[in-house]
């Protein structure tokens, strides 16, 4: 297990009239090359909960275990589990600071205390798995970019610190349907040729239903599903009941099943309903 | 860290210190003030304390909020303690080697900690109990006759409005921008005053860069619903002054009056 948490609970403003309990008991298991979906409604303790996976946030009770480390040991370096676990907050874009694109990536890599070698293949690693080409834009200031292009630089800058984790907060928010489409390929590919564990959350079922393997729906601060994609999308009324919906595809294929068409309910992408809809066709015909 | 400062936070409530009018709530506070620097025995602040408690007890805040609303200011309040304590002249109590406490400096320490004490929690009272929108109402209307010297009311007013909306903004946007920053591995903790500083450059330049896009973005949407200025404006909930205002202004008039006599009577 890379990350373990122990019954994490966390409340903001305790002893005021503001008081609020963001995560109630959560434990929780993450496994090495688990590409994880975290799904919630807006205010479900989703982003609370990942900023406990690297440190920014201290539970009010529970232990988390990264790696082997406990957070609540003091003799834990925090800087080490910000480097084994890298957070790409919503709106990364929002966070670059430098004169050049080259020093942003670098700031990361640079706080390790590496060697100029070192945070060099860094950069130049980091942005060709993000698709920015390196010798173009290197010298370019961030902020002249689109902001597609600038996001890619900031999740860049996270990727350079060569994390083991990689938990990504609504890292398509805002963006175009295109700009989305190659963000989350690069997400895809990043894990397929690093093998980074990925932890994606995303309000966007399709995005979860095409990537990810395992999904964690979370409701008032509580996990309330954990399992593959497939067995959590095949829950559609829970899910409806806590705001959320399952993939279009998924629920037409419900209603074309209701139609009294016999095929499968539990498909997840267009691809995998073309196939299972040829199938029945092809089915049917024979018949 | 930064969601523990409560100065200017309002505490919403329906009590008489909340519907009291804006405008009188703020000359209120100012006479407050005001009889605070006239003040120049320890007798008139118990009529200083037994009104600040009076507004606490009437307007139901918690004790709480008012304690953690020094919080941040313990640092200054002890500076001006220590610094009188060693530095008035007189009649020598202690001596700790180049250090003398005096009966004076004794006396000066604890009255000038005391009063800023009350001087911040007098003030935040009028923003505890007092919507930031009021406020300003407030401000605009007590500032409206000084238009005819050219004095742009409305728009200090709609300036004030806009900043305190802000505050809250901002506040949340540091965290955010530091806790990225700090997953990047930045440290804003530790380290000598000068390489504090210049760690604090990855906060500043995009938390400068955010602020002056969202100027951008508010002033546009402003333009787009067709905001003008002050001129021909008209308001929702126009101000008015009632029974209650006159009473408590008159009675307030009296008390502070009372307070600042104190200085030239015995």
């Amino acid at each position: 297990m890379i990350i373990q948490l122990k019954n994490i609970s966390y409340v903001y403003n305790p002893g005021t009239p503001f008081e609020k309990r963001a995560l109630d008991d959560i434990s929780l298991d993450i496994a090495e090359g688990d590409f994880i979906g975290l799904i919630g409604h807006t205010g479900s303790g989703k982003s609370t909960l990942v900023q406990h996976l690297n440190g920014l946030m201290k539970p009010t009770s529970g232990e988390i275990i990264i790696d082997g480390q406990s957070l609540s040991d003091k003799e834990t370096k925090m800087k080490k589990i910000r480097q084994k676990v890298g957070l790409v907050f919503q709106y990364p874009e929002h966070q670059l600071f430098e004169e050049t694109i080259y020093k942003d990536i670098a700031f990361g890599p640079k706080n390790l205390g590496l060697l100029e070698d070192e945070i060099d293949t860094r950069v130049k690693r980091a942005m060709e798995l993000v698709g920015l080409d390196f010798e173009e834009l290197k010298e370019r200031s961030p902020f002249e970019l689109s902001g597609g292009q600038k996001r890619r630089v900031a999740i860049a800058g996270v990727i350079a610190m060569k994390p083991k984790v990689l938990i990504l907060d609504e890292p398509t928010a805002g963006l175009d349907p295109k700009g989305r489409d190659d963000i989350l390929d690069e997400i895809r590919k990043l894990y397929e040729k690093e093998n980074i564990t990925t932890i994606l959350v995303s309000h966007s079922m399709e995005d979860i239903a095409r990537l990810v393997n395992r999904a964690i729906v979370m409701h008032r601060g509580k996990i309330a599903m954990d399992g593959t994609t497939r067995e959590v999308f095949s829950r559609s009324e829970e899910l409806e009941k806590m705001g959320l919906g399952i993939p279009q595809i998924t629920q037409f294929m419900k209603k074309f099943k209701e139609k009294g068409n016999i095929v499968r309910e539990d498909v997840l992408t267009i691809d995998e309903a073309k196939q299972e809809i040829l199938d029945y066709l092809r089915r049917k015909s024979n018949a | 860290m930064l969601k523990d400062i409560t100065i200017g936070q309002y505490f919403p409530g329906t009590s008489l210190i909340h519907k009291l009018d804006p405008r009188i709530k703020i000359i209120i506070i100012a006479l407050f003030i005001a009889s605070l620097f006239f003040v120049t025995s320890f007798i008139p602040y118990i009529f200083i304390v037994a009104f600040i408690g009076f507004v606490i007890y009437v307007a139901r805040l918690p004790l709480k909020f008012i304690i953690k609303g020094l919080k941040p200011l313990v640092f200054i309040i002890l500076i001006t303690f220590i610094i009188n304590l060693f530095l008035t002249k007189g009649e020598v109590l202690v001596e700790l080697g180049p250090l003398t406490i005096t009966k004076e400096g004794l006396r000066q320490s604890v009255f000038m900690a005391l009063r800023l004490i009350f001087l911040i929690t007098g003030t935040s009272l009028l923003t505890l109990t007092t919507s930031p929108i009021a406020l300003t109402d407030g401000i605009e209307r007590l500032l409206s006759p000084f238009k005819r010297v050219g004095l742009p009311a409305h728009e200090l007013a709609m300036m004030m409005t806009i900043a305190l909306r802000f505050i809250p903004t901002l506040l949340e946007e540091t965290d955010k921008i530091m806790k990225a920053q700090m997953a990047r591995g930045a440290d804003f903790e530790s380290g000598n005053i000068l390489s504090r500083a210049k760690n604090l450059v990855p906060l500043l330049v995009p938390l400068f860069i955010n602020a002056f896009r969202r100027a951008d973005e508010l002033a546009t949407a402003m333009e787009a619903r067709c905001y003008r200025g002050g001129e021909g404006r008209t308001r929702l909930n126009e101000l008015k002054l009632k029974k209650i205002d006159y009473l408590s202004l008159a009675t307030m008039l009296v008390f502070f009056g009372a307070i600042i006599a104190t200085r030239y009577i015995g």
